[in-house]
């Protein structure tokens, strides 16, 4: 299978790519891992006149903890991440939903930019990022924009990035102590997409109760879904079996999931609801470690 | 067209491409190295595997372009000096391969797995090749393979090479 034919130009500043990507509005596609798009053009599916190849711009790639954010590079590969000790120390939900991404070869090449610009409910990322509150930074002509993980996905590969922009970091709160975090596909096999995913943080004070919580759902939903009856049913309370119970419940009740060859509305919804409590438990366990 | 220089093996190629042109076809149609296999041609199996900069990547699923200026390894380079490659070693010794088709693909992956993992576990080496399919089953034999690679690059004693057969 071989794409359409179309442009190339590989920029070498942002600057640069932006003006290209401004001058061919539409047309245009940025190709960062190209895992996601390149496929698709394969099967032509997508059929961009113009390639804008952002992989020789420096200064995209790197993970970092910067005035109590945790700031990743658009252009940081999946591989990168999984291997960055900052991640493996400290923010280990980011171990956790790496490993289930595709497999190594396809992690080499795809980027955290991409999983999340694409726009596509089945990524792992996006959930992890509602999890995790993080806020994307966005760069076009006029400058940069930051636009929270709860107003960027709109739907069907429909994001908030507008003709002309670039999503260029991602940031996550760094989270106080007592924070855990946790993250599981479920996957008819490895490089699959999610039959149902949860990503969870928890923040819990000294007496147990929790303070904070993120739940974001993958593939289950027209877009990554935050599922915020679940979140509130653990804040302020001590997370017990019976609250964890009613908010796997609120989990598979709130999500909107289509039968297909992974399986049908109502497995996914119980998948959900097994995922949820299990991804709340061992956010709790890592919570208090 | 789009005019691209790569140091394939350690020799340095130009060669005018159509940007569409995806690497394995450049690799295995312009530098006519068919060593580099198409297998599902949609970034599953992984019998596409070359090293790109010292990464593996599936050449199915990356643009001739994009390789500009990069080093590729693939597995016509690995026997340097016409002396097997511990890996290639190993697959031979281990009964690796059956009809042969991943072997390249896992060969090459496994390179980087041994060197980023100099002692990997079973598990280790199994989620390491999770991106290369082999459809004659012979996983057990080419994670003994790799073992016995890792075991000779190390310069440890090598382990038994009986076939297992289940």
């Amino acid at each position: 299978m071989i794409p359409a034919p179309f442009d190339y130009a590989a920029p070498r500043t942002l600057e640069e790519a932006i003006a290209l990507l401004q001058e061919h509005g539409d047309e245009a596609k940025v190709l960062a891992g190209g895992h996601s798009l390149i496929p698709m053009m394969k099967l032509r599916l997508a059929t961009p006149e113009f390639l804008i190849d952002i992989n020789g711009i420096p200064g995209l790639s790197y993970v970092k903890e910067e005035g109590g954010w945790l700031k990743i590079g658009a252009l940081t590969r999946e591989a990168e991440l999984e291997e960055s000790p900052i991640i493996r120390a400290r923010y280990p939900i980011f171990a956790d939903a790496t490993k289930l991404i595709a497999d190594p070869q396809v992690r080499n090449m795809g980027t955290i930019g991409g999983n999340i610009a694409h726009g596509d409910a089945a990524n792992d990322h996006p959930a992890v990022m509602i999890a995790l509150g993080a806020e994307i930074e966005i760069t076009g002509a006029g400058g940069k924009r930051t636009v929270p993980i709860d107003e960027f996905f709109f739907g069907f590969y429909a994001t908030a990035l507008q003709p002309g922009e670039i999503l260029t970091e991602i940031r996550v709160p760094v989270p106080p102590a007592g924070t855990g975090n946790a993250y599981h596909k479920l996957e008819r096999k490895v490089g699959d997409y999610a039959t149902a995913g949860v990503a969870v943080q928890l923040t819990l004070d000294n007496s147990g109760r929790c303070t904070a919580a993120g739940i974001g759902l993958t593939n289950v939903n027209p877009t990554p879904l935050r599922a915020r009856r679940s979140e509130e049913a653990l804040v302020g309370h001590v997370p017990n079996e019976e609250r964890i119970a009613l908010a796997a419940q609120y989990a598979s009740e709130d999500c909107n999931p289509t039968s297909d060859l992974r399986g049908d509305e109502a497995y996914k919804r119980a998948m959900v609801g097994v995922l949820t409590r299990r991804m709340i438990r061992r956010a709790m366990e890592r919570a208090r470690s | 067209m789009k005019e691209i220089t790569v140091t394939v093996n350690g020799e340095q190629h130009t060669a005018s491409v159509e940007a569409r042109t995806l690497l394995v076809h450049f690799i295995r149609e312009t530098l006519n190295l068919t060593g580099t296999h198409i297998g599902c041609d949609t970034s599953n199996c992984g019998a596409c595997t070359i090293l790109l900069d010292g990464k593996s990547v599936k050449s199915c699923t990356v643009l001739a372009v994009q390789a500009n200026g990069k080093q590729i390894a693939t597995v016509e380079g690995l026997a340097a000096g016409g002396e097997l490659h511990p890996l290639q070693e190993g697959f031979k010794e281990n009964h690796g391969l059956h009809c042969g088709f991943c072997t390249p693909g896992m060969l090459m992956r496994a390179v980087e797995l041994l060197e980023k993992n100099p002692n990997p576990s079973e598990e280790e080496i199994r989620w390491g090749i999770a991106g290369n399919l082999c459809r004659c089953t012979g996983y057990n034999n080419i994670v003994k393979s790799i073992q016995y690679a890792a075991a000779k690059m190390r310069g440890d004693e090598l382990p038994d090479t009986e076939p297992e057969f289940v």
